[in-house]
């Protein structure tokens, strides 16, 4: 299924300079692999050593955090956005 | 000239050039800004500061900005009042209330807003912008307004009345977003990838923004004689005003400005609504879970708290402690500052008083400590939070009788006053 992934700046060199790409995928953490093997080095930057996001990545479906959903095996929908936004922002 | 020697990241250490980012690239971690503290050193004395402006800029050489002519409207140097009544209320001993409802757009926000206007505008944006749940709001419309530049501020669509109007009346953009703050900010987020010509103030320049708390500290420290306190209390949204403030008391020794080493316990203070923080410390964890806010310190409703987890850290190194209060507690601290002190706060300032309170009953700040509060916006914005709480103490007719029966119904020494009356 194909999902549309909207990408923060700090990503775009990876993309070539795309703020918007679709890839394959079921779940957040199936969607966010296939960035990673479509676009070299795209898990270094978004993983920790343990395979989780990084403290300061956030990931929504459909605007919603998916840390008030099921995290990396939220499923995504056909027709959902994935937004990969840095975390530190406001206040 | 400023004594800016880059930006770097807090958690990798990568360094970035003074310019419009706030993350890094790599990791995705907060950047810091850096400074030649050798050189701000051997610049800045008290008596330069003292010859300075009655504003945060007299203390521009440990802000990351320099310019003759600042974005101002005066904010800072607010008012530190020594809190006696409230105190012994409290059982606490030496008292103060850091006035920052005095700022020009009534509350702490200019000092950041001020900061990142002046640095936005040397790095050559024309448009203001803002994520805000509603203080930030006034204060960058209002800044924008004197700067000559537009703005787009953004906040949740349920926001007091006050603060509303206060942001719309200086005519920029204003957009109410049908979410909670944390959708604003996640959308000014995403934004800020689509419109770079814009300083989100919170966000592509809140690296520089966030430096504008640190003025706090600084007159804290230059109000109670160049001596920092034992014991701050700061509210908790973001959780940046708090690091900010630890941060201010560590550069002030580091540059050589304090006779003694600061030892200054931080503690901070939330809305039960909202506590992702005071949670974490309570359960002495260092994950923040981020929550759905549902308090009446809007100013505070952040669910999900850029700064938290510095915060938290900040919190324990200091020694310090985090609590979180009810909403009739805060409308309690509200009433309780305003009664003992003459300073009406805004919901915000009942949490911190609150919290303030909580803490002093528990021990945890104690009557042999110099502790400070921060009440950081002004209780005109938050008038809803009193409907129904306060108001006359009698509605009479325009007659002496009248007035003296309502006297005599509410007891007290003021029953006899209408006694001498001529018939």
């Amino acid at each position: 299924m194909s999902v549309s992934v909207r990408i923060p700046t700090q990503l775009r060199t990876l993309t070539g300079g795309a703020g918007e790409v679709t890839v394959e995928g079921s779940s957040v953490g199936e969607v966010l692999k296939a960035l990673d093997g479509a676009y070299a080095g795209f898990g270094d930057r978004i993983f920790d050593d343990n395979g989780g996001l990084r403290r300061f990545v956030n990931v929504f479906v459909a605007d919603e955090d998916v840390r008030f959903l099921d995290g990396l095996t939220t499923p995504v929908a056909a027709g959902q956005t994935v937004s990969i936004v840095p975390a530190v922002a406001g206040g | 000239m400023d004594f800016v020697s880059g930006l770097r990241c807090r958690e990798c250490g990568r360094a970035y050039p003074a310019e419009a980012l706030h993350v890094c690239d790599f990791c995705f971690g907060p950047l810091e800004v850096s400074y030649d503290y050798e050189r701000v050193a051997a610049t800045m004395t008290r008596e330069r500061i003292a010859s300075g402006p009655r504003s945060i800029w007299r203390y521009a050489d440990l802000l990351p900005v320099s310019d003759p002519m600042p974005v101002d409207l005066g904010a800072g140097f607010t008012p530190l009042v020594r809190a006696d009544r409230l105190a012994a209320e409290l059982g606490l001993g030496e008292l103060w209330i850091k006035d920052d409802t005095a700022n020009p757009t009534g509350s702490f926000k200019d000092r950041v807003v001020s900061v990142a206007l002046t640095k936005a505008r040397q790095l050559g944006f024309k448009i203001a912008a803002c994520a805000s749940t509603g203080n930030l709001a006034n204060s960058v419309a209002a800044h924008a307004a004197r700067a000559g530049m537009e703005s787009v501020v953004l906040i949740p669509h349920d926001l007091e009345t006050a603060k509303v109007t206060m942001t719309s009346v200086y005519g920029g953009k204003v957009i109410s977003v049908q979410g909670s703050y944390d959708d604003v900010n996640r959308l000014c987020a995403e934004l800020t990838s689509e419109q770079p010509t814009w300083a989100f103030v919170n966000v592509n320049v809140r690296t520089y923004y966030a430096e504008g708390s640190k003025t706090l500290a600084f007159e804290v420290a230059e109000q109670l004689g160049w001596r920092a306190p034992d014991h701050v209390v700061v509210p908790i949204g973001s959780g940046s005003q708090l690091t900010k403030v630890a941060k201010g008391f560590e550069e002030l020794w580091k540059v050589g400005i304090l006779d003694e080493e600061p030892s200054v316990r931080i503690s901070g203070a939330q809305a039960a609504g909202c506590s992702p923080v005071a949670t974490a410390f309570s359960e002495g964890t260092d994950a923040i879970r981020p929550v759905k806010p549902n308090t009446i310190a809007k100013s505070l409703a952040i669910g999900n708290p850029a700064d938290g987890w510095y915060a938290l850290d900040t919190i324990r190194r200091s020694g310090g402690s985090c609590a979180s209060v009810t909403d009739d507690e805060v409308i309690e601290g509200i009433r309780l500052l305003a009664r003992t002190e003459g300073i009406f706060a805004e919901t915000a300032g009942g949490v911190t008083i609150a919290t303030l309170s909580k803490l002093a009953a528990q021990g945890v700040i104690r009557s042999d400590e110099r502790v400070v509060a921060m009440v950081t916006g002004h209780g005109l914005k938050t008038v809803e939070a009193l409907a129904g709480v306060v108001g006359p103490t009698a509605t009479i007719a325009p007659t002496l009788e009248a007035f003296a029966e309502a006297m005599e119904q509410e007891g007290g020494s003021m029953a006899a006053v209408p006694d001498g009356r001529t018939r």
